[in-house]
């Protein structure tokens, strides 16, 4: 067994890291968190999670970044939303949990070819290009894009929805999917820990 | 009655028993849905975690859309009623958020003022037509039938809109009033795993064990749900389930909507029941005196 | 003395910097050197601490040298330092009225940013004070008589100590209880922390102390219905519930209960909350004080309908002392002061319904564990879960329930982490269960509190730090079947817990009675935003009210423990018996006053006054205000249609021309 030494020096903190998180919308209380753990208990995925999300919380306001960002945590939340509810605090921590989310996607601090940021990312340009979501094909391209060997396992399933009439064999679109490009760009542009 | 109509990428497509049942069982009880014109995409969860400004964007053109028609917006999935509804709050909230909103929407030459309420097809069916008038239309009452109510997590959370967070009751209500048992169901309200059963399996198949097992634990013979994503999520991977955890996990998952049309009356494959893959027995009671 | 002149006012003017709190934000220098510009202004200074001696000697010594007959102090509020300031006026010879106080801090500095701003802001505020001014006029100071009697609501630990200190001390007390027996929450208790002495033990010796003392007028199953007067002389109407008993004739022998109609009991037994069954007539508990019986008119068959054989009549006999007739009687009394120690409620577990309170038998809240671990309480002292018979192996304390909980309440309530540990001990001590307390923080600092900490840790018991999400019976393992799972953080450790146990505690906090709003309004003071009495000042005043001559004690003002409650009420006898001796108490001019011959008779002022302190001089025909009973609430002042009356501190002048300076720039 490998030693492994787990100190923090205070320059590994990133000091305006915290305050970059609580300007987004919803992000404002952070501070506020009383370390009680509710949210963990409550949370149905945290014990798959590399840091619990009371201990995500306590790395984000302290300035731990790289941690923060680098989690497993923020991309196995499956935002449901137990731990915004139950919180004592009233903490929304579910969209600090997309703050991080989207912070770690833009400085590229992710596990690649994980799936969850990989599926995130393919539902955007599907949406951006078309203006609607078809399951099957985003399915695919995530596939593509982290595990191609995942997919081939899922060859039952697809047989099941072919079976049932679930499987969609061309891809849904809006009559001028061309303008939610130009939409989707302006919103985002100039925006607070905006994509562009 | 008459609403606009968000159907949203499921319904439309593995979801689509969903709509198929929404629209009889809807329209026998004299509610009109008009579907959106050249609707988008809600933004989903998806869309939060690569850009918020984007994704409120998404939901306010629908709403927009609704707004033009003066009616209030149905939106059966709760992906879809959750977004739609976040974005409402976060318009209200965060005028950085409102103003975002509007400058970009302008150039679709759309306006959103926040007028139109979002409206989940559950709570119009207990809180505007009510349980009496639903009652009146039962032809053929689910006798035998052992309902494990299942709400799945953002029809009430973070907003609770029309029934109680902690243990939500509509279903309960409207299933007895169908006729069905319910059973108790302590995990009415835990996430099946969203769309982690697509990404990373072995968690999003465990929370949907946890479902599946308790619901079966608790004498239920069919799970009802009122989301695409719940139902596909405990409706397709029953067979893996079974194999990873060495335990046979059969449950029937279907729309509220799909009992309903039942109760009703409406042929099967009228309210998309041969679209579930573990199918449902759809004469419980006299498998029960067998 | 200087004579206030009208026509050529001199007015000195003075504002405080407060050290940082007001100079950190408003330019006093600035201020002082605009203020000496305004009309009238012979002096004006800024001072670091004007309410220090050397900054009242200040006061003093420009009234005589400049011959100042008006002062101006811009610096905190009137409620901490007025009285300072119209004694520095006094010293130096001029009347205290003809000075006016504002207040730049609170209004000013403590809430606006730093800048121009805000030092405009004090130049206006002081301008207005300074044309004010110079229409005050010297009054005379009045005086009321203190009745030396006084009235304590409530009859738990706070008002049964209030009420033995000033009985011990010669006054008069009525102690009134809405409840049939005095003492409250504490004669529930088993032990009480840390000491784990018997709460029985050291409370009912007081409360039959009570119940004999010659200057005690106790009054149970009662309540105020209505609250008149002022300091010193309060006319309280007490409304006495029939308990159908004459008090004076029961003897507490129990015999009627016996033989009731009602062969076991039925009904929700309130002293032993629920857990037991008591009969339509009955005795609440054994040392109950008075220890009389009493019938619940909600379950009593004769009280009901009349039609029922009264075996309890026949076997109380000669005695007599049942009456099915009694009602409901009004006692009207005149007292100087009143205590009120209303005390708290237990917060309600079901608003929490993840903790699984009332779906789930075997949760329970903290107060029914305290009867259950009691000798002679439901069980006779045997932990056992609802079944009656089944000993739990395993026990989940739940703390904060109701606490530290912005949906719920925000505050620490501040004796939950103690009486969990002390349930824990108990609890340990009955069963030898193992004990798990889930806790935030633990908060013990009270003497000898961390000690007792210590004592349980080394005892054994759990001590996880985490806040409990949810209480449920579905399970993930075997090891779980028929139990309650515990789901939790265990944020020390870092992962996510799942324990089953066989008996949940809710360690419910403590809130405001549900009606501590209308009993705020019927004594005329204020409430926290929590809804708990408020106290005239949170470290100086603790026990005084803004209402003179109402005290508070007790957790009616906010969650506390017995150590401190009965500290606090000895403090608010304390304050009483301090009136009472000064024998009278000076009250504030402001009282309003009839200007004859403007007076038109319309008696429209006289239904309007709350204090019914106007009367008509049917010879002259003019309104007349008795100015003994006159508050100063103006309300008349503002009614009358020929503006006839007129009120002392806030005459028309005064109030139009601090209007139009604050107007004018």
């Amino acid at each position: 067994m490998a030693i492994k030494q787990t100190i923090k020096y205070d320059s590994e903190r990133d000091k305006s890291f915290p305050q970059e998180i609580m300007s987004r919308p919803g992000c404002e209380k952070l501070y506020g968190c009383i370390q009680c753990g509710t949210c963990s208990a409550t949370c149905p995925v945290s014990t798959y999670m590399d840091y619990t999300p009371r201990q995500l919380m306590a790395l984000t306001r302290a300035g731990f970044k790289k941690e923060a960002l680098g989690s497993l945590t923020i991309w196995l939340c499956a935002s449901c939303y137990a731990c915004t509810v139950e919180c004592p605090k009233e903490i929304k921590i579910t969209d600090i949990m997309y703050a991080l989310k989207r912070q770690a996607i833009q400085e590229g601090i992710y596990p690649k070819r994980f799936p969850i940021p990989v599926l995130a990312r393919e539902f955007y340009n599907m949406v951006r290009s078309k203006g609607r979501v078809t399951e099957n094909f985003l399915a695919v391209m995530m596939f593509l894009k982290s595990n191609p060997i995942a997919a081939i396992k899922t060859w039952k399933l697809g047989l099941n929805l072919m079976r049932t009439g679930r499987f969609a064999y061309k891809l849904d679109s809006m009559k001028q999917p061309a303008k939610m490009a130009t939409l989707l760009d302006k919103a985002d542009t100039g925006w607070k820990g905006g994509a562009r | 009655m008459k609403f606009s109509y968000f159907p949203g990428c499921s319904l439309k497509g593995s979801g689509r028993a969903y709509e198929e049942s929404l629209l009889p069982v809807l329209s026998a009880l004299g509610v009109e849905l008009e579907e959106l014109d050249d609707w988008n995409c809600c933004g989903a969860t998806a869309y939060m975690a690569v850009s918020d400004a984007a994704g409120y964007v998404l939901a306010a053109r629908n709403l927009a859309l609704a707004e033009q028609k003066k009616q209030d917006l149905v939106a059966p999935c709760s992906g879809c009623y959750l977004v739609l509804n976040k974005c409402q709050h976060y318009a209200a909230e965060y005028p950085d958020v409102a103003t975002r909103v509007q400058e970009t929407l302008k150039r679709d030459n759309l306006t959103y003022k926040g007028t139109t309420k979002v409206r989940h097809p559950l709570d119009i069916l207990v809180n505007d037509i009510g349980l009496d008038a639903i009652k009146k239309r039962v032809t053929n009452p689910l006798k035998g039938f052992k309902i494990a109510p299942y709400y799945g997590c953002q029809i009430i959370r973070p907003y609770a809109t029309f029934d109680d967070q902690h243990n939500p009751v509509t279903m309960d209500k409207l299933f007895k009033a169908l006729g069905a048992e319910v059973v108790t169901y302590p995990l009415k309200t835990r996430c099946c795993g969203g769309s982690l059963t697509g990404t990373v399996t072995e968690v999003g198949q465990n929370m949907s064990y946890i479902l599946l097992r308790e619901a079966m634990r608790r004498g239920a013979n069919v799970l009802a749900t009122t989301c695409p994503l719940c139902q596909f999520n405990l409706d397709a991977y029953q067979g893996d389930i079974s194999s990873d955890y060495h335990e046979s996990v059969k449950m029937p998952i279907v729309y509220f909507t799909q009992l309903m049309g039942l109760a009703f009356g409406l042929p099967a494959e009228k309210i998309g029941l041969q679209r579930c893959i573990v199918p449902m027995d759809l004469k419980p009671a006299a498998a029960l005196a067998k | 003395m200087n004579e206030p002149t009208k026509t050529q006012p001199r007015i000195g003017v003075y504002i405080c910097h407060c050290g940082t709190n007001i100079a950190g934000v408003v330019d006093c220098k600035a201020v002082a050197e605009t203020a000496a510009q305004y009309p009238n202004v012979v002096v004006s200074r800024d001072y670091k601490y004007m309410c220090s001696d050397p900054g009242q000697a200040l006061i003093q010594q420009d009234i005589k040298e400049h011959k100042l007959d008006r002062i101006v102090v811009s610096s905190c509020s009137p409620l901490l330092h007025e009285h300072t300031f119209r004694g520095a006026c006094e010293k130096g010879g001029l009347n205290p009225y003809c000075f006016q106080m504002v207040n730049i801090r609170e209004h000013d500095s403590w809430v606006h940013e730093k800048g121009a701003a805000a030092t405009d802001k004090a130049k206006d505020l002081t301008r207005a004070a300074v044309s004010r001014v110079a229409h005050h006029k010297p009054l005379e100071t009045k005086t009321t008589p203190i009745h030396p009697d006084v009235m304590i609501v409530g009859g738990g630990i706070a008002g049964i100590q209030a009420a033995l200190t000033l009985a011990n001390a010669g006054q008069h007390v009525y102690l009134v209880e809405r409840e049939p027996t005095i003492g409250g929450y504490m004669a529930k208790f088993d032990k009480t922390f840390p000491t784990l002495d018997c709460a029985a033990c050291i409370l009912t010796p007081k409360m039959s102390a009570v119940g004999a003392h010659p200057n005690i007028t106790l009054w149970t199953y009662s309540e105020v219905a209505k609250v008149d007067g002022f300091v010193g002389n309060y006319k309280v109407v007490v409304k006495r519930k029939p308990r159908y008993i004459i008090e004076d004739l029961c003897v507490g022998c129990n015999e009627c209960v016996t033989a009731c109609v009602f062969k076991e009991g039925k009904f929700e037994d309130e002293f032993n909350m629920g857990l037991s069954k008591r009969k339509p007539v009955y005795m609440p508990f054994p040392q109950a004080t008075p220890p009389i019986v009493l019938i619940d008119p909600e379950t009593c068959i004769n009280v009901k309908t009349g039609k029922c054989k009264k075996t309890c009549v026949e076997a109380c006999g000669d005695r007599q002392a049942i009456d099915f007739t009694q009602k409901a009687e009004m006692k009207e009394v005149q007292v100087g002061t009143i205590i009120l120690a209303t005390g708290f409620q237990p917060f309600d577990a079901k608003r929490i319904p993840q903790y699984g309170y009332g779906i789930y038998p075997n949760v329970y809240t903290s107060l029914e564990i305290e009867r259950l671990v009691n000798a002679s309480g439901p069980t006779e002292g045997h932990v056992v879960l609802r079944d009656g018979k089944t000993k739990p192996k395993s026990v989940g304390i739940v703390h904060c329930v109701g606490s530290r909980d912005n949906k719920t309440h925000r505050w620490c309530s501040r004796v939950c982490c103690m009486y969990s540990m002390k349930l824990a001990h108990l609890i340990k001590h009955h069963t030898d269960a193992e004990v798990f307390n889930f806790y935030i923080d633990i908060r013990a600092p009270g003497k000898g509190y961390e000690e007792f900490y210590e004592k349980l840790q080394e005892e054994g018991v759990h001590f996880i730090r985490g806040r409990v999400a949810e209480v449920t019976d579905w399970q993930m393992s075997k090891e779980e079947e028929g139990k309650l799972v515990i789901r939790v953080e265990d944020t020390l450790a870092g992962f996510v817990r799942r324990i089953p146990v066989d008996m949940v505690v809710l360690a419910v906090g403590l809130e405001p009675h549900a009606d501590s709003q209308d009993v705020r309004r019927q004594f005329n003071i204020s409430c926290s935003t929590e809804g708990w009495f408020l106290e005239r000042h949170p470290k100086l005043a603790p026990v005084n009210t803004f209402t003179d001559g109402i005290f508070i004690a007790g957790a009616c003002q906010g969650p506390k423990d017995i150590p401190d409650t009965v500290a606090q009420a000895g403090a608010a006898a304390a304050e009483a018996l301090s009136l009472i001796k000064a024998g009278s108490i000076e009250l504030e001019p402001n009282t309003a006053f009839v200007v004859a011959e403007e007076c038109s008779g319309c008696k429209t002022c006289i239904p309007m006054c709350p204090y019914t302190a106007i009367s008509r001089d049917d010879v002259k025909k003019v309104a007349v205000i008795n100015e003994a009973l006159c508050k100063g609430c103006g309300t008349c002042v503002a009614a009358c249609p020929s503006g006839a009356i007129k009120q002392n501190l806030f005459d028309d002048d005064e109030i139009t021309s601090e209007i139009e300076a604050i107007l004018a720039k």
